[in-house]
């Protein structure tokens, strides 16, 4: 039997129809999640076309991009203050209601960044296909999915039949040696490793994260750098699901129980890739050697070591421009720049252990005069969790401050955002013009080297307080 | 969706490398709940300055690019989130295709669901283009080639599924529909 990757067991196990020269492979969906900005548009086609939502049970909706974070705006009464936002997620309400959907709603205790509650509540599971109206739906690949990003039509296609029509992509292994030394995060990993594939080095491939060094990551880190998949240009990245998997998904709400777990892990043990697969391209890093690393540009693979310097590229009017759009100049050191803003968050950086690491360099220390410190837990759960250990506290005594969930200020669409010229180190994924607000400024870091910068007021390493 | 055949019209030229969609739309223009007039937030902080006024250096501002059909664009565009919005607001604005050498997957698929051509070509045809904006040139998706002005004739790739819909004007939910029996088997299959 010919050795296959994880990629092509899970391709294989979902194909409906296999693909041919005329036309793409029918590829099922075993979850779909939804939210309120990419799906409105896709029950209309349902509506005109007199559709149902082929499988309601598949479907898991809740709202977390346009929602507020401010705590009256959601349990107190106050009104939601962006009044197109409010409508989207009414609209959201009665697109529920009308196809029978369950709707995790604005104020559920389970709600929070669909990318953080699919895993949370153990919806998300080894060997499933996973599809969302956000290019961020990469991270569930965490967990040995194949998990990526579709548009509103596919959210259609989705609602309407469960499966897509998809060409099969190329497979890119990342092979990661090493171990990660300390203060050194999973983001600075995906970081360094999209600094050099470039944002586009995974254009039409899926990616495997493997090694010792992402074997010895927890799932929360895993998920960290399957997020980031999109940033370098691939819809997928995963990592094979062993143990570490196993343990963090037992017991979850809509996990296998009793018996049914057994088998299922009997199953997800066949899962990852044989020995001797072969992958169309294979990329390979220490992760020893990794520094934390922080971006200077406007994409994520515009990105250094933070003890290292601008890069000079003289004749490149691409790279002048993002510059002049950073305010930065060649050669300038990446440390000790004065920032106003700090962002901890996203579906890249607000699970508990995020929070955690950004509370270690919080506790007994304040936010530096002048900077806003905003910490916005990446659910309801999350946000009890960090509670009830104390974190919270920590960073309300630093000064932040401490929110409900939601995607924040990593797109700004909730009205949080950053103002034009204002340096922003962000703990999320995206650092393109404008993505903060127009005219922000953001340094994408991890949430150690975020909390650095909002204690000290400038970007600073976060080795200075982690060792 | 109109079926596509041939696309002519001079060009507009961005040529900058990894335009994302958040700055073909800003997020704050998503909180719509329709797919019209997102045209008017088209590259929106491009277009505009500060102040809400036309920057007059943009390239959309410029007289020569009013009803040009046709955005040639650097390496990558389209990087980023997979907001439908994207495509939509291209084609609102006006824009039928888009060409670069490379195209990033989720706009590509976005684009080919709503009838904007996604045209990858050769590096030299592509430099070409960037140092001739303006040029008059004809997209044939029957022939699947781009007609420079000079009669040179470049060929592109594109998904075959998706050529058939685009050329027919058919959609692609009617074929996923039509798969029900399949659908069924793979679900009794599967439980």
């Amino acid at each position: 039997m010919t050795a296959k990757t994880l990629f092509q067991k899970l391709w294989e196990r979902h194909e409906v129809v296999p693909e041919t020269a005329d036309t793409p492979a029918v590829l099922y969906i075993d979850l779909h999640l939804t939210h309120e900005v990419t799906s409105p548009q896709a029950f209309s086609v349902l509506r005109e076309r007199g559709l149902k939502v082929r499988r309601p049970d598949r479907t898991l909706v809740t709202m977390d991009h346009s929602t507020p974070t401010d705590t009256a705006q959601i349990f107190g009464g106050v009104p939601i203050a962006l009044e197109s936002a409010a409508n989207q997620i009414r609209q959201l309400e009665v697109n529920c209601r009308e196809f029978g959907l369950d709707l995790i709603g604005l104020k559920d205790a389970r709600r929070g960044i669909v990318h953080i509650i699919g895993p949370e509540l153990g919806a998300t599971q080894p060997g499933k296909t996973i599809v969302c109206g956000d290019s961020h739906t990469s991270t569930h690949g965490a967990f040995g999915a194949l998990a990526f990003g579709i548009g509103t039509t596919e959210v259609g296609y989705v609602l309407a039949t469960q499966c897509l029509l998809q060409r099969r992509p190329r497979t890119l292994a990342i092979e990661v040696a090493g171990r990660l030394g300390p203060g050194v995060a999973a983001k600075d990993l995906v970081l360094a490793i999209i600094g050099r594939i470039g944002v586009n080095g995974g254009t039409g491939h899926a990616l495997e994260y493997r090694g010792p060094a992402i074997e010895a990551l927890s799932m929360d880190e895993r998920m960290t750098i399957c997020n980031m998949s999109i940033e370098a240009g691939a819809r997928a990245g995963m990592v094979a699901p062993d143990e570490t998997t196993f343990a963090y998904l037992k017991g979850r709400p809509l996990a296998p129980q009793g018996d049914a777990w057994e088998r299922a892990v009997a199953d997800w043990r066949t899962l990852p890739s044989d020995a001797g697969a072969l992958y169309d391209k294979t990329v390979q890093l220490d992760a020893g050697a990794v520094e934390p690393m922080i971006t200077y540009g406007t994409n994520p693979g515009m990105v250094a070591p933070i003890t290292g310097c601008v890069p000079e590229r003289p004749g490149d009017a691409v790279f002048a421009r993002a510059l002049a759009y950073m305010g930065l100049e060649p050669g300038q050191p990446l440390r000790d720049r004065p920032v106003q803003v700090v962002f901890i968050g996203s579906c890249t950086n607000a699970r508990i252990s995020d929070l955690e690491l950004a509370a270690k360099v919080f506790r007994g220390r304040k936010v530096a005069p002048g900077v806003r410190a905003l910490v916005v837990p990446g659910s309801q759960q999350v946000k009890r969790e960090a509670e009830a250990l104390g974190l919270a506290q920590v960073f309300i005594d630093a000064g932040a401050e401490w929110r409900e969930s939601g995607c924040s200020m990593c797109l700004g669409m909730n009205g949080d955002t950053v103002d034009a010229g204002n340096y922003c180190v962000s703990t999320s994924n995206r650092n393109f013009e404008g993505r903060q607000g127009a005219g922000a400024r953001t340094l994408l870091a991890s949430p150690a080297t975020a909390a650095a910068a909002a204690v000290l007021g400038r970007v600073a390493d976060p080795r200075e307080f982690i060792h | 969706m109109d079926p596509i055949k041939v696309i002519r019209s001079r060009t507009v030229v961005m040529p900058s490398t990894n335009i994302d969609t958040d700055q073909i739309i800003p997020a704050r223009f998503l909180t719509t709940t329709t797919r019209e007039g997102l045209g008017a937030a088209l590259f929106a902080d491009l277009r505009n300055g500060a102040d809400g006024k036309p920057r007059a250096d943009f390239v959309l501002n410029r007289a020569e690019s009013h009803g040009c059909t046709i955005l040639v664009a650097g390496r990558n565009i389209g990087c980023g989130s997979s907001r439908e919005h994207a495509p939509w607001a291209l084609l609102d604005y006006g824009f039928r295709a888009v060409v670069s050498t490379e195209i990033a997957d989720i706009f590509r698929s976005n684009s080919l669901k709503n009838g904007l051509l996604p045209v990858v070509v050769d590096e030299a045809t592509h430099e070409w283009l960037l140092a001739h904006p303006g040029a008059e040139i004809e997209i044939d998706l029957g022939e699947c080639s781009l007609r420079l002005p000079d009669g040179r004739v470049v060929d592109f790739p594109i998904e075959a599924f998706a050529r058939y819909c685009l050329l027919n004007g058919v959609d692609e939910l009617g074929y996923l529909l039509n798969q029900s029996d399949a659908i069924e088997a793979y679900e009794a299959r599967r439980t």
